[in-house]
């Protein structure tokens, strides 16, 4: 039953990453850029989340809500200041001025508050255990599964059904069509940053929430893994972010399970290495042949 | 209906369009016959938006649109069909569709339209729910011609709608380019295939390395021993 629990447990942390991964294959999706600073939104929904609960004495909805506001707000900004300007510039300058930004989060961060880590305070969530069949569930473990599903179906509902996640993937199919349909592009791709971010704020709340501990650079290895899951599912496609992250959580629980949990942050980059060497683009991706 | 006077556009360096001038009036058919790289398409993307002159002007229904947002010009009653039909293929033929309409909010006005468009190519609808992606290059045209129609224009902009289509379907194309016409829709045709271009156009300019050389009724550049030569295969 070991291996069982090993597999609640990673669906749990895999869709934290599954999360995080939506918001970087949306950007890429809409800009072909490699959003480096997504995991330190996720950051600072973690530090959200934290002030709200503790100094603001809100309840976990509010803080979520409240962490998704702000990291939304925060995502736009960043697209307006940093990446806007280079529209029209090479991928390789987005990506370093992407790099510089991450950065910035991070010791603007540490600047602001200090290196110091916090934990989140305990009872946020009802923490009660219960077994079903000889394996232990949390009823934590299951609220965080709740509130990431949701939150994914809601991301679905807002792509297919709403007149901007209908623009969003207009634009991100063919921008300059999209402009003749009418579409505005700049307002399209900042809509993208504000769902991306938001939902990367909720993971932050949520991996405080689970994982206790939380300081200013804990969104660097939590953003490259969501970076491997959005590439394990195909970069671009939105369901393939969403069972890359499950995947890739899974596999790292049950690598821990079988005794060897130092390699687990390995894994992941074992599993980008074995994904970019057998299928480029992705479990999802299509291969599409570069047309000269 | 729509002025364009003294344009000139760049990419770049490079001038595209050296002082273009034209006109359109109000329920004409009037088409843009030219070479390859004359700088069809270029003119047709500055008076939709995509590009902004650097000097001239682009007067429609008496208001200066040159250089404004592409939205601001669908808005205001001209849709582009680009080149290449460029559908999105990710999407259905019915979202397509919906997008053709996006700035628009008079639901009853788009449920007319949808019908319109069905009606107009009854292909469409046997397809609505399919992706745009696994329709014919003919049947992408038609998606292409429809959307644009979606934004209920009032000239449309068509940049090669023969491209790549058997003889038969440029037909059917150019009798549905018609029938759109005489619902009171002024188009301006961009086209390598003159002659079907001239046989059903009002009047003609045609475009050499960015400057307009000719212009004139159809029947007139029909006749004219230039044109004969250069666009029409004869001797």
């Amino acid at each position: 039953m070991e291996i069982v629990q090993q597999i609640i447990n990673g669906i749990s942390l895999g869709s934290i990453y599954a999360l995080i991964a939506l918001g970087y294959t949306m950007v890429y999706g809409i800009i072909k850029l490699i959003n480096f600073a997504h995991g330190d939104v996720f950051m600072v929904g973690a530090f959200v989340g934290f002030y709200s609960i503790t100094v603001m004495g809100l309840s976990f909805f509010p803080a979520l809500l409240l962490a998704m506001i702000i990291c939304a707000i925060f995502g736009v900004l960043i697209e307006r200041i940093a990446y806007k300007p280079l529209r029209n510039a090479t991928r390789i300058a987005a990506l370093i001025t992407a790099i510089g930004v991450s950065l910035f989060i991070e010791y603007g961060t540490i600047y602001v508050r200090g290196a110091q880590p916090e934990a989140y305070p305990a009872g946020v969530l009802p923490s009660k255990s219960f077994e079903i069949l000889g394996v232990t569930i949390n009823s934590q473990s299951i609220l965080i599964l709740g509130v990431s599903v949701a939150l994914m179906i809601i991301l679905q509902f807002i792509v297919h059904k709403t007149k901007t996640g209908k623009a969003m993937r207009a634009v991100s199919y063919d921008a300059e069509a999209a402009r003749l349909m009418g579409i505005n592009v700049d307002n399209t791709i900042s809509a993208t940053f504000a769902i991306g971010s938001a939902l990367a704020g909720a993971a932050g709340v949520i991996f405080g929430i689970y994982y206790v501990k939380i300081e200013p650079l804990m969104g660097i290895i939590p953003g490259l893994k969501a970076f491997v899951a959005a590439v394990l599912g195909g970069i671009g496609i939105i369901p393939g972010a969403m069972v890359g992250g499950l995947v890739l959580g899974v596999v790292e629980s049950l690598v821990s399970a079988v005794g060897y949990s130092l390699w687990r942050d390995g894994v992941a980059f074992v599993v980008l290495i074995l994904i970019l060497i057998f299928r480029p683009s992705g479990l999802f991706g299509k291969n599409i042949r570069e047309k000269v | 209906m729509l002025k364009v006077e003294e344009l000139n556009v760049y990419y770049g360096n490079i001038q595209a369009l050296k002082g273009v001038s034209l006109e359109i009036h109000q329920g004409e058919i009037v088409t843009l016959i030219g070479a390859n790289g004359a700088g069809k398409s270029t003119l047709l993307k500055a008076i939709s938006g995509l590009l902004k002159p650097k000097q001239g002007s682009i007067t429609y229904m008496d208001q200066p649109i040159g250089g404004k947002a592409a939205q601001t010009i669908v808005k205001q009653g001209i849709s582009h069909v680009p080149e290449g039909r460029r559908v999105f293929a990710n999407m259905t033929v019915e979202e397509n569709l919906e997008l053709g309409a996006f700035l628009r909010k008079d639901k009853d006005g788009i449920r007319q339209d949808f019908e319109r468009v069905y009606e107009l190519f009854p292909r469409l609808l046997e397809r609505r729910k399919q992706l745009s992606g696994t329709l014919s290059g003919g049947e992408q045209q038609m998606l292409a011609m429809g959307r644009a129609l979606m934004a209920r224009p009032k000239l449309l902009l068509l940049d090669e709608p023969s491209m790549g289509l058997a003889p038969l379907l440029v037909k059917t194309i150019f009798r549905i380019i018609e029938e759109i016409n005489q619902t009171g829709t002024t188009i301006l045709l961009v086209e390598q295939n003159a002659n079907m271009a001239l046989s059903i156009a009002n009047r003609a300019y045609v475009i050499e390395t960015g400057r307009v050389v000719l212009s004139g009724t159809a029947s007139e550049l029909n006749e004219s021993d230039q044109i004969k030569m250069a666009y029409l295969g004869g001797h």
